[in-house]
């Protein structure tokens, strides 16, 4: 299922101000990809861009090739909103639909390409996507109650299960853990882990040391100048990244040297 | 109050100033609280020029279709058809205004060019901006003749349903013409409630709808209406609330009359506010007595309507 | 690029690549289609001699919603077919809402014309038999200005006074209840507000009396609300960084009402005191009940007999319904119009172009 992500040459606007400059990279399946940067150097921006989200706000727009496979997801018959079912994302605020039960969050999606699922086959859906995000046992026996009601992490874990009950290839996640405790975002990270044996992960993260402990790879974003769009510095193995970066400037942020 | 307290507080340099501030906060408060003493007054001088005909009256006030009010003696009226026709027209208005209303509001907040939207915002609150007598008249003098070829085809083909026996009214001025025109009038209000309430949709719900490959409308479906379900709610019974007091579009179009009539397109019907306005120039007797007692009726309906339209806005503020 | 072999595809990949691509409409074929209908239409319209531009636009828009969305729902697919559906019905409740506001403003300006001239603005009803072709609506004009003056001079002050309590005093309980009698207040049907008049003019002159102040009180009751609230809502974008600076430099709590708040959102304030004048200038019913529906000579005296309305002018003309009458009646419409948008657009003017930059 879980497929590469190509990009080449990319460039994000918003309006006339380039945001993101000249982006080029591999995202290998069945990994996760860790964004590391400084706030506003256009890694969500960055993001976005790969399921087509950036189209949502007014004025966005982008330039260059992002091939899924071998599909370039801004060819000229492709439509988004079919990118978006091929490849979810999860955002830095768990955001359940607040009038739906844990059930019906679920399943929202799903139901979207498959008005008449029958109802065994949904109750299986449920399952599988609640046991993928590690929250079957805690929520088995309140499905009916409203999603608002769980805790931030669960709420996160939740959204986590609605993505993958589309059946995407990739997940997207924009700082997934920035609002949980501890103790939740160790939840999430193990979660990760075990999602990539069938995803493409890709996840930007403010957190070195998260991005150290759940990813594979890493690239580092910085802008050239401050009110300069925002580019990719280097990208790396993990371990190589934090341990030998290439460039003066990667080993600057990682180090806290930055400025 | 103010004077004990202010010593202990910090004593002011000068009288002077303190002086100021007492008679400012007694100014601003006394403005306050002379609305609420307007508002009783309102309440207490209506219902106090309405006893005396309520007191004579011989008909049930309440159910009575008749109004023998310009007499001396034994007066006999009630509100019922007016209440009926009321309600009737406010019924139509609020139904054909809601869901348009619901559409423009979508319309604005999430299909028009950015640019445009709160240009076209402005098309919408002009409507709010002619006044009534203005779509009186356009009312008698432009839609109805308009209408009179539609309402005979209506009769034709729909006649079967007895909302819509014939035969029509020949010059249309008809409750529902009367609705119609009712129904341009609120939908200002119900679009305004509506589009608020869209613009405070949580970003993080419509993207987690887009972002499991949601269309516009999918969107729409699972994130913005069900949040935005008791500000539609609620900007529909202002806009009843408004239908419901309107007078001068009614006064025009409907001629006075005073049965109770489940057709659409035959005159007959006529609402309290209008039987208002077209009684009240020729009440002798009782008469203006029994008119104040049918503003009252009036009143507490379209305060019943307005404050159930808060509570439900009110309600719905807290949840989200 | 790193990546130079391409894995063979599998069946289950080129299935989601055509998935991804599957059918979609040219970018352009909605606008074309659109045009194309309308062209149609037109022409078939025009060969039957029928042509009229609201039966045009209606047609237009059932046949291109029909066709886009048959066309969507084989392409595309059912979802999308419902989105385009869904997109066109959105599109129509909007230009359906433009077509009252259209259609008032021009029979307003077709009908209006014919009388609207020097002369029609200047003379009043006094000595015009109601069929005569002779007459105007400077009385009316007069009645409107001085009833609204009357109004506006007792809303104003009791309004924003109001909204300067509810925000910059008021608390608990008292700040509530005001807070919700104004809400009722709003909601008072403009001929309940008139009826309230009737009623307190009885008991303090007897049954009767009818004058411009009566009028003027029942206009006040239906402001004073609108003022509270528009104002309450400018007073609150002041921000409070200004009113702490000023109490640090010592001055008291109402001079700095009066000379920083009140002045930082006078813009605001008097773009909603012009906006409930608009409202409240066209209002008819509270006046038919107060100050008469029958004056037809000039008077500027508030409390001495009748005194009409440019409302309730147009209201007794078309109660009249004579030909000339509606004339009358349209441009007295047409008269009216122009004061209630003069009103607004000037509002929304001020508004803009004085706001505090407080977003």
């Amino acid at each position: 299922m879980a497929k590469r992500i190509d990009v080449s040459g990319l460039n994000v606007y918003y309006g006339d101000f380039k945001a993101v400059e000249d982006v080029s990279m591999t995202i290998e399946p069945r990994s996760v990809t860790a964004f590391i940067g400084s706030s506003g150097c256009g890694k969500s921006t960055f993001l976005r861009t790969l399921n087509r989200m950036h189209e949502v706000t007014p004025g966005a727009r982008a330039e260059g090739k992002v091939l899924l496979d071998d599909l370039d997801v801004y060819g000229p018959d492709v439509d988004p909103v079919m990118v978006r079912s091929e490849v979810g994302m999860v955002f830095q605020k768990a955001n359940p639909f607040p009038t739906m039960s844990i059930y019906d969050n679920v399943i929202a999606g799903a139901r979207l390409n498959n008005r008449r699922m029958s109802r065994s086959e949904a109750d299986e859906l449920v399952e599988r996507s609640l046991r993928g995000a590690n929250l079957w046992e805690e929520v088995k026996d309140r499905l009916n109650k409203p999603g608002s009601g769980l805790s931030g992490g669960q709420q996160q874990r939740l959204c986590i299960a609605r993505a993958t009950a589309v059946k995407p290839s990739v997940l997207l996640m924009d700082e997934p853990c920035s609002a949980l405790d501890p103790i939740s975002t160790l939840a999430i990270e193990d979660l990760i882990h075990q999602l990539k044996e069938d995803y493409t992960i890709v996840i930007v993260t403010h957190n070195m040391q998260q991005a150290a402990r759940v990813s594979d790879r890493t690239a580092f974003f910085n802008l050239s100048a401050p009110g300069k769009p925002g580019r990719l510095v280097e990208m790396g193995e993990t371990n190589q990244m934090f341990t030998r970066p290439e460039k003066k400037e990667t080993e600057n942020y990682i180090t806290g040297r930055f400025g | 109050m103010t004077t004990t307290d202010a010593p202990k507080a910090a004593p002011p340099p000068t009288g002077k100033r303190r002086m100021g501030d007492v008679v400012f906060a007694g100014t601003a408060r006394g403005s306050g609280i002379l609305i609420l003493l307007i508002l009783a007054g309102v309440a207490a001088f209506l219902i106090v020029q309405a006893w005396p005909s309520l007191a004579a009256n011989t008909a049930n006030f309440l159910t009575s279709q008749e109004w023998e009010a310009n007499v001396r003696e034994s007066p006999a009226f009630g509100v019922g058809a007016l209440a009926f026709g009321t309600v009737l027209a406010a019924a139509i208005a609020l139904l054909l205004a809601t869901p348009v209303a619901i559409g423009i509001a979508l319309f604005i907040v999430y299909y028009a060019p950015r640019r445009l939207a709160s240009l076209l915002g402005y098309l919408v609150d002009l409507l709010a901006a002619i006044p009534s007598v203005v779509y009186g008249l356009w009312g008698i003098g432009f839609l109805a003749p308009q209408l009179v070829p539609v309402y005979e085809g209506m009769t034709r083909y729909l006649g079967w349903i007895p909302l819509f026996a014939g035969p029509a009214s020949t010059s249309a001025r008809t409750i529902l013409t009367a609705g119609v025109v009712l129904a341009v009038m609120i939908l200002p209000i119900i679009t305004a409630m509506s589009r608020d309430v869209f613009h405070q949709v949580p970003q993080g719900h419509r993207e987690a709808a887009l972002a499991m490959g949601a269309t516009r409308w999918e969107m729409i479906r699972l994130a913005v209406l069900p949040f935005g379900k008791s500000g539609i709610v609620g900007g529909a019974m202002l806009g009843m609330g408004r239908a419901l007091g309107e007078t001068m579009a009614v006064a025009m179009i409907l001629s006075p009359s005073l049965a109770v009539s489940w057709n659409l397109l035959q005159s007959g019907n006529q609402t309290i506010a209008g039987h208002i306005a077209l009684q009240y120039p020729e009440a002798t007797g009782y008469g203006v007595s029994a008119l104040i007692a049918a503003g009252l009726v009036l009143f507490a309906i379209t305060l019943v309507v307005n404050m159930g339209a808060r509570y439900v806005v009110a309600r719905g503020n807290k949840e989200s | 690029m790193s990546l130079t072999t391409t894995p063979p595809p599998g069946p289950g990949m080129s299935a989601t690549a055509n998935d991804l691509r599957r059918g979609s409409l040219p970018h352009h074929f909605p606008a074309l289609l659109l045009a194309a209908t309308a062209a149609v239409v037109a022409g078939v319209l025009l060969a039957f001699s029928s042509f009229g531009f609201v039966l045009w636009g209606l047609l237009t828009a059932v046949a291109y919603t029909v066709i886009v969305v048959t066309a969507s729902a084989r392409v595309e697919g059912g979802r999308k077919a419902r989105d385009r559906l869904v997109t066109s019905l959105v599109y129509g409740c909007f230009l359906l809402a433009m077509l009252p506001l259209v259609s008032v403003l021009w029979t307003v300006l077709g009908n209006g014309l014919a009388r609207f001239d020097p002369y029609f603005l200047s003379v009043s009803m006094n000595g015009v038999l109601p069929s005569m072709d002779a007459g105007g609506a400077y009385h009316a004009i007069v009645g409107t200005l001085a009833i609204t003056g009357m109004a506006t001079l007792i809303s104003v002050p009791i309004g924003v006074m109001t909204a300067v309590y509810l925000v910059e005093y008021a608390e608990g309980r008292m700040k509530r209840t005001i807070m919700f009698f104004v809400d009722v207040m709003t909601g008072i049907p403009s001929i309940v507000a008139g009826l309230f008049v009737v009623a307190l003019w009885i008991i303090l002159f007897g049954p009767g009396a009818t004058n411009g102040a009566a009028g003027a009180i029942s206009l006040a009751v239906l402001m004073i609300p609108v003022v509270v609230r528009s104002s309450e809502e400018m007073l609150r974008l002041v921000p409070q960084d200004l009113r702490e600076a000023s109490y640090a430099l010592g001055v008291p709590k109402w001079r700095t009402i009066t000379k920083v708040v009140l002045p930082t959102s006078a813009a605001g304030l008097t773009t909603g005191i012009m906006l409930a004048i608009a409202r409240v200038i066209g209002e008819t019913a509270p006046l038919i009940l107060t100050a008469g529906s029958s004056a037809v000579s000039i008077n500027w005296n508030l409390f001495d007999g009748q005194m009409m309305s440019l409302p309730v002018f147009i209201y007794s003309q078309v109660r009249m319904g004579g030909a000339v009458n509606y004339e009358r009646a349209w441009a007295a419409a047409l008269t009216l119009i122009l004061v209630v948008m003069l009103l607004f657009f000037l509002a929304r003017m001020i508004g803009r172009l004085f706001a505090p930059k407080a977003r």
